[in-house]
């Protein structure tokens, strides 16, 4: 265990170094210069702006500076606000990318599982193929269409939500919720399909197995066959999709917020990159990337602890 | 195997019939084949070409002064404007795909027919970028090079070649065993020959499937971008671009969101029965 925890490590710490590296000499090779603004800077000036940023610099020295700055926990400043740095942007923006992703998850997983269960207990009858047709139509219709048509039924026409917005403070419990519906099931929704589609694949497996099989024998009544032991097995996979899955939703969320006006990392990132504010797009996919990199990681301890036929080696 | 020997017909013949007998995969097949064709000739058979301001005409109803699907704000006829959308992104999506299909091919191959060291080192690299966010990178690169239809073709295909190398390599492992390997090695061609001779051709199957379902995934990825704002530029304009408009404008003229996401579905979801039937059709496993 300590020893395959040990050899991800040695993967992942050059993995991220990987990314640090692409990310600084892509944003090196750019043209042009986050300061070139409506005005044109004078040269003085251009030069003491440049030197306040250690823009001057040889590539190399900068290069270790903004590694050495990583190491630290230090993604330099922003380079458009100038009074923040770029680790300040990134925690204004977490609690609500973290509320938003983290509840979208939870639906996907729950609602997934559920369904998955109903479609393979009900095979080849009316709700599997509901279920089934609404995998497929979550797998193939994206959330920048989703989002849009959903605002549009649902707010614009019914009313029945609002369109866009954040909550603030001062507001009933429910009209505060109210905001946060439409972006956690745009962002959950593709998730969960593909969730379902994976459980109602391992529970039919699971559901012809011997275990399940010995456990009908003994005289189980069924909902502690489908429950306690089916189910077990039939979510494992589920577990290697983890990774995938925050990797979706940390996509999704740059549609999601845009569309949304929700303030959190999803939003700064396009804004950011639509500004050229270059020390913050990459702050940002640094930081996902050691993310997905670390949920990965604990994906596959997770599979080993709660499968004992897989051996780490 | 036995199946096509008896009968004398061919892989792929087998797997023609059998694709035709999927009812949704025919179904895709002729909704793409639909939107191929008004894509490719439908631009020339309108009054209206997709970039002309009409001053009239703005945010004009479908059905109204002569235009099918409405106009836009700036009164160019949508229907011309979803054709051409819809031109790009299947341009996108195939050119894309190529370019992901070329590197993926060649390096699942090579990772395969080599093995040992070499395999373990290729395998690990594509692990390692398999578990990052792509879309970010792409951003990044539209960020820093600026917005240029030829770097996205480029881009999108560079990071979505990945799952094709790792299908790749894992055929090339089964394939390297069989004897025509083993002749064509006995008969003194070089590695490279045996490549791109005896293994590629051998691996069309999987790949032709995965292509269809690259395709969608790849149409997705540049309107995901164009709906951000970073994808193709004005008055050129995509699946994505279309619905980012329509949904500034849903309020008043629904149908600038409705129509673009109907052509968005209808193009990706005939796209993914067809790979889905591909897959059924040519995957030896069910027969």
């Amino acid at each position: 265990m300590i020893r395959f925890l040990f050899r991800r490590l040695l993967t992942a710490i050059p993995t991220l170094f990987l990314v640090v590296t692409a990310a600084f000499f892509m944003m090196r090779a750019a043209p042009g210069s986050p300061f070139d603004g409506q005005r044109r800077l004078a040269p003085e000036v251009e030069r003491n702006v440049m030197a306040k940023y250690g823009l001057n610099k040889p590539l190399g020295e900068q290069y270790l500076t903004y590694v050495g700055g990583v190491l630290h926990g230090d993604f330099g400043p922003s380079l458009k606000y100038k009074d923040k740095t770029v680790l300040q942007m990134i925690g204004q923006g977490f609690p609500a990318s973290l509320m938003i992703g983290g509840l979208a998850m939870a639906l996907a997983t729950v609602g997934g599982i559920f369904l998955g269960v109903v479609a393979a207990l009900r095979r080849n009858r009316p709700a599997d193929y509901a279920v089934m047709t609404f995998a497929i139509l979550g797998i193939c219709i994206p959330t920048f269409v989703t989002a849009p048509l959903l605002v549009l039924i649902l707010a614009s026409k019914l009313g029945l939500l609002p369109t866009a917005g954040w909550p603030i403070g001062g507001q009933s419990l429910t009209d505060a919720a109210s905001y946060l519906v439409l972006p956690i099931l745009v962002l959950g929704l593709p998730e969960m399909a593909v969730i379902s589609r994976l459980t109602r694949s391992g529970m039919i497996e699971a559901m012809s197995s011997n275990y399940v099989r010995t456990a009908r024998a003994r005289g189980l009544p069924e909902h502690v066959i489908v429950l306690r032991h089916a189910l077990r097995g039939a979510i494992l996979p589920l577990v290697s999709y983890l990774g995938p899955a925050v990797a979706g939703i940390v996509t999704g969320s740059l549609i999601v917020e845009q569309m949304f006006q929700l303030p959190g990392i999803g939003r700064y990132f396009v804004t950011s990159a639509l500004q050229r504010d270059y020390t913050v797009v990459m702050g940002v996919v640094i930081l996902y990337a050691g993310l997905i990199l670390v949920l990965n990681l604990i994906a596959d301890l997770l599979y080993a602890a709660l499968d004992p036929r897989v051996r780490l080696s | 195997m036995a199946e096509a020997a008896a009968g004398g017909r061919s892989l792929w013949e087998d797997a023609l019939r059998r694709l035709m007998g999927n009812k949704a995969a025919v179904a895709g097949l002729v909704v793409l084949g639909v939107l191929v064709v008004a894509a490719l000739i439908g631009p020339y058979l309108l009054p209206f070409s997709y970039d002309a301001i009409n001053k009239d005409d703005t945010w004009a109803d479908p059905l109204t002064h002569g235009h099918l699907l409405g106009a836009d704000p700036l009164g160019r006829d949508l229907l011309a404007r979803l054709l051409v959308g819809l031109r790009v992104s299947l341009g996108v999506g195939i050119i894309a795909t190529f370019v992901s299909l070329v590197i993926g091919v060649a390096w699942g191959a090579t990772a395969g027919f080599i093995g040992g060291k070499l395999d373990e080192a290729m395998m690990r690299i594509v692990d390692v970028l398999y578990s990052l966010p792509y879309m970010f990178f792409v951003i990044l690169l539209m960020t820093v090079f600026g917005r240029n239809l030829v770097l996205m073709f480029v881009a999108i295909g560079a990071v979505s070649w990945l799952t094709m190398a790792r299908i790749v390599r894992g055929q090339t492992l089964a394939l390297k065993q069989r004897e025509f390997v083993e002749a064509a090695r006995a008969a003194g061609l070089s590695q490279g020959a045996i490549i791109f001779r005896h293994i590629i051709p051998n691996l069309l199957g999987p790949v032709v499937v995965y292509v269809t379902l690259t395709i969608p995934g790849v149409i997705m990825a540049e309107s995901f971008l164009s709906f951000l704002g970073l994808g193709v530029q004005e008055p050129l304009t995509s699946l994505g671009s279309l619905i980012s408009i329509g949904n500034d404008e849903m309020d008043l003229s629904p149908w600038m969101l409705i129509f673009p996401c109907v052509v968005m579905v209808l193009t990706l979801g005939a796209l993914n029965f067809i790979g889905d039937g591909l897959r059924d059709a040519l995957d030896p496993k069910d027969r």
